[in-house]
């Protein structure tokens, strides 16, 4: 048994709703019991849908255990294909229906429906929500493809026909993958890709079954698709571009990639002039980002791509990184190296915040859990990946991916942070009372650390106020000679409190017993960067 | 296809529900198939908050622990008095002694929270089909930390429990723990039902004034504070949705005093007269105390009437709250209603409420979501009151909705919440007046 509070992934049923919600004219019957139902609201509420997810739960209740649990399932799989008159359907077990063992598989095949069943084992007890999702969406690929096709060969010279790719990965309730396809459209427009297929959004079991049509394959989520684009590459003899184009430099790169396996010109694609990123990180005012530390956590693909857009393209100090998604950790492992931290691989969300506490970043990047940690932390957040919120879903246009993915991402992650000139006046003018170290960056109050926070904590029992609220308790300040205290206190605000740290472990490594103002210095200096 | 089509087609479906004294008076459409619920753990998400001292373990899947986090909205609480011991393949393969990874988790939940006094095992469908006791697991887990901390245990699956009904089996739980009240002790009034404290200190302040002189309320704020209970005990049903804990009640004396539920001007009144009655009162005082506040919530309520006056309304099964607000609705703010479905019916603790209701009001037991939607869509009601699950894709479709969850999260009893109350309805309403876009 696991204690767990919240969690960064439902159960793999969820998965398959993703999958099942996002594309059309396929139907899930899901041997449930009524509570399982509250799933729908993940869509309906938090994604804004305007549809009910494609679902049928069979609500079988105690009363109908050892009896006719199986009957009720036959019975929901013919009522929901006579209603919806789905192409196909998916047929599974949420967790107490794997417990009964009525088998869906079996009782559908025997049903002669008039529609493929397509039947998916999802351990509810082993696997979560993105494995479910991969799963999912292999069998539907494995099963719906038609493997006679057989596509025409492509002259490399001009006047033959187009290369045709399809793009794998974007589900229901995915990371901006609504915003991210229009990215990618846009870049095989200026390529002159044809897109044979996107899936699973949009896409219904008829359009699946015309997959083996292209020439190779765009894996945009693995955490999706990868499962799916590695059986369509032994099948079809598709290659897949692995790239994720989420940055600048990932861009370009995936760009070459595409181009490459489309034998097309990448140029009018890589001088896209929609391009700030790169003079945004550039001009002056982001000067001040050089170095900054930040914290980065999320499914495996956006925390990788976030890091290495932290390092190459902000100038960040990445001081930590890790990732909710086990079977992805060798990636997220392989990027630490390269930051020259230890990775986080966890799916407790009491140890990421211990982490970050630990860590001390000025930002953190994460999903919505992390948002949450910083918020107490007092820390400012962007937030890179799913679990999704109902802010993740913004009305207007918002890629991760592209050129234009590359523009909103330097938005959002140092918007919150006090920007460049401002950090200035803020130093020069601590001490107006308009600039007290109480008012943080003047755009996003909610970002800025306020002595509530820590009020906030003084119900919480000891062991859960986190470190850095801690640091201001007294047995810290005791160490501290009055004079280096008021000295500190002329530090601002933002950096005070990591100097007080850097100061108080330099003393503790020396064996001094206080801090004063020599101490203090010869601390800047040991930590000089 | 008309409405009334569909509910001939549904007559064949009618569950056979053998428990059930036959009513000939109100026929009732019972249905069976898809049901769009949450099931009675979501209670532990109010329940948290009202009981300060206790802590909701519930003894499930990854599922449960995604329910619980997804119809909480928001991660508001940096560790929440609520957790779930997520079940692992080891744990039902047998490899692992599901009874002793459960003391372990246990031991380190309270190692972790010293604070908690009162800690709830809580059954879910997976932990209800694997048949794992955890009354068993209460009786000894209890054994080693009482007195620091009591260890009860519940049921709250989906397999056995509707939303609401998840508070039900909570407060049966406690039942047994109350404290005796002695056969010759004075009466004593219970107000049995979760309320928001501030609706609850109104009602308590309108008692102290009638003069009963004891008044418990189950749940208590502090779970180790419990009310007494015994044959001097006369109990106040708050809640609509407590048949379980009202039998319990009874088994240790208690006597139900009959009003309508505390909704609306006509239901409070009713109520706290019922009470007042009880404990024998002087008539007069008892007008005298409820007459201020029955005539802020008669002004308050006028205000709103002619916003919701004439229009349609049907509720979809969800918190079993759904008659008496019809009632309310219909009998002070002139709303029709269409169909009113829940997901279980008690004619005894709804006798009064029922009676109330007009001849052409369809009244629906259950749920077969497709068909029930159906009906809606020929209907075509000015507003649906349901489930988080089915409001965007109805106003999708350009009917008017209404969360029925904020029904039960928010203060909605007695005299000083009645126009807040209407004003939940009368909202959306406007709203889509308002737009033009």
């Amino acid at each position: 048994m696991q204690l767990a509070v919240w969690t960064y992934e439902g159960p793999p049923h969820v998965g398959a709703m993703r999958v099942a919600t996002a594309m059309e004219k396929l139907h899930y019957v899901l041997h449930a019991p009524q509570g399982d139902t509250y799933a729908d609201l993940l869509f309906t509420m938090i994604e804004r849908r305007g549809k009910r997810p494609p679902v049928t739960y069979t609500t079988f209740e105690a009363r109908d255990l050892g009896k006719d649990t199986a009957q009720i399932f036959q019975d929901a799989a013919r009522e929901a294909v006579a209603r919806f008159k789905p192409q196909a359907i998916i047929v599974g077990a949420s967790c107490t229906a794997e417990l009964i063992q009525d088998d869906p598989a079996g009782l559908s095949e025997a049903m002669d429906l008039p529609c493929p069943v397509i039947p998916l084992e999802l351990p509810s007890y082993q696997r979560k929500e993105n494995w479910g999702a991969s799963e999912t969406f292999y069998q539907i690929v494995r099963t719906l493809a038609d493997k006679t096709v057989a596509r025409a060969p492509r002259a490399k010279e001009p006047g033959g026909r187009p290369a045709r790719v399809n793009i794998l990965g974007p589900t229901a309730l995915g990371f901006r993958h609504r915003d991210d396809l229009v990215e990618i459209h846009k870049i095989l427009a200026q390529l002159g890709v044809e897109v044979n297929l996107v899936a699973p959004l949009g896409a219904t079991p008829e359009d699946i079954t015309r997959i083996g049509n292209a020439d190779f394959n765009i894996v945009l989520y693995p955490e999706i698709a990868d499962e799916a684009a590695r059986w369509l590459e032994k099948t079809f003899d598709q290659p897949a571009v692995r790239t994720v184009p989420i940055g600048v430099g990932a861009t370009r790169s995936f760009i070459a990639d595409v181009a490459e396996l489309a034998g097309a010109d990448p140029t009018p694609a890589l001088g896209d002039t929609s391009s700030r990123m790169p003079w945004w990180s550039r001009s002056v005012d982001s000067t001040y980002l050089t170095s900054k530390r930040v914290f980065i956590f999320g499914d495996a693909t956006h925390a990788v791509a976030a890091a290495r857009i932290a390092r190459e393209e902000l100038g960040f100090e990445v001081c930590g990184l890790g990732c909710y998604a086990r079977e992805f950790a060798r990636d997220v492992r392989a990027e630490a190296a390269r930051c020259g931290i230890e990775a986080l691989i966890t799916d407790d969300h009491l140890e990421v915040e211990d982490a970050i506490a630990a860590a001390a970043p000025e930002l953190v990047l994460g999903t919505q859990m992390e948002r949450h940690i910083a918020k107490r932390l007092g820390i400012p957040c962007a937030v890179i990946s799913a679990p999704v919120h109902v802010q993740d879903f913004p009305a207007r246009h918002s890629p991760q991916m592209g050129f234009e993915g590359a523009n909103v991402i330097f938005d959002t992650w140092v918007h919150p942070l006090v920007m460049g000139l401002e950090e200035h006046l803020l130093t020069m003018f601590r001490d107006d009372f308009e600039f007290s170290d109480e008012a943080g960056a003047s755009h996003h109050a909610a970002h800025s650390p306020r002595k509530a926070a820590v009020h906030d904590l003084s119900e919480a029992p000891v062991e859960e106020i986190p470190v850095m609220a801690m640091a201001m308790g007294d047995d810290d300040a005791s160490l501290w000679t009055a004079e280096a205290e008021r000295e500190l206190k002329k530090i601002p605000f933002f950096v005070r409190g990591k100097a007080r740290r850097n100061t108080e472990s330099f003393a503790a490594a020396e064996g001094r017993t206080q801090i004063d103002l020599e101490t203090l210095y010869d601390a800047k200096a040991y930590h000089a960067r | 296809m008309s409405a009334l089509d569909t509910l001939d087609g549904c007559a064949a479906e009618v569950a056979r529900s053998p428990n059930l004294t036959p009513t000939p008076a109100r026929p009732v459409l019972r249905e069976r198939g898809q049901r769009e619920v949450f099931c009675g753990l979501t209670g532990i998400i109010w329940l948290h908050r009202k009981m300060q001292d206790a802590f909701f373990l519930v003894v499930g899947s990854r599922t449960c622990a995604h329910l619980l986090q997804s119809a909480a909205g928001v991660m508001i609480f940096a560790e929440p008095r609520f957790a779930t011991a997520i079940m692992e393949e080891r744990d039902l393969a047998g490899m692992l002694d599901a009874q002793e990874e459960l003391d372990r988790v246990v031991n380190r939940l309270l190692e972790r929270r010293p604070d908690i006094r009162t800690l709830f095992l809580v059954g879910s469908c997976p932990s209800e089909v694997i048949k794992l006791d955890l009354a068993k697991a209460a009786e000894r887990l209890g054994a080693v930390h009482l007195p620091r901390v009591r260890i009860l245990n519940y049921s709250g699956s989906g397999i056995e429990t509707t939303f609401t009904q998840g508070e039900d089996a909570c407060l049966t739980a406690l039942v047994p723990v109350m404290p005796t009240l002695p056969a010759d002790a004075p009466k004593e009034l219970l107000i049995v039902g979760s309320l928001p404290d501030i609706v609850e200190d109104q009602f308590l302040r309108l008692f102290a004034q009638m003069g009963i002189a004891k008044v418990g309320c189950l749940p208590a704020r502090n779970a180790r504070d419990l009310p007494s209970v015994g044959p001097g005990t006369r109990y106040l049903l708050a809640q609509p949705f407590l048949a379980e804990t009202a039998m319990a009640l009874e088994g240790r004396g208690a006597q139900r005093i009959d009003a309508l539920f505390p909704f609306g001007v006509n239901g409070t009144t009713d109520w706290l007269r019922a009470a007042g009655q009880a404990f024998g009162i002087d008539p007069a005082l008892i007008e005298q105390v409820i007459a201020p506040g029955r005539a802020r919530a008669t002004r308050a309520l006028a205000n709103l009437r002619p916003q919701l006056e004439g229009k349609r309304i049907t509720f979809l099964p969800d918190s079993q709250l759904e008659v008496p607000l019809a009632r309310f609705l219909q009998d002070e703010l002139g709303m029709e209603l269409v169909e009113v479905g829940t997901p279980y019916l008690h004619r005894a603790h709804l006798a009064r409420e029922l009676d109330r209701f007009g001849p052409n009001v369809r009244l629906s037991e259950g749920q077969h979501l497709d068909r029930q939607l159906d009906r809606v869509r020929a209907d075509r009601p000015d507003i649906t009151v349901c489930g988080l699950g089915l409001a965007n894709p109805l106003e999708g479709e350009g009917l008017t909705t209404k969360w029925a969850i904020e029904l039960v999260f928010s203060p909605i009893h007695g005299f000083d919440q009645a126009a807040d109350l209407a004003e939940l309805f009368a909202r959306p309403l406007r709203r889509r007046d308002m737009l033009e876009i």
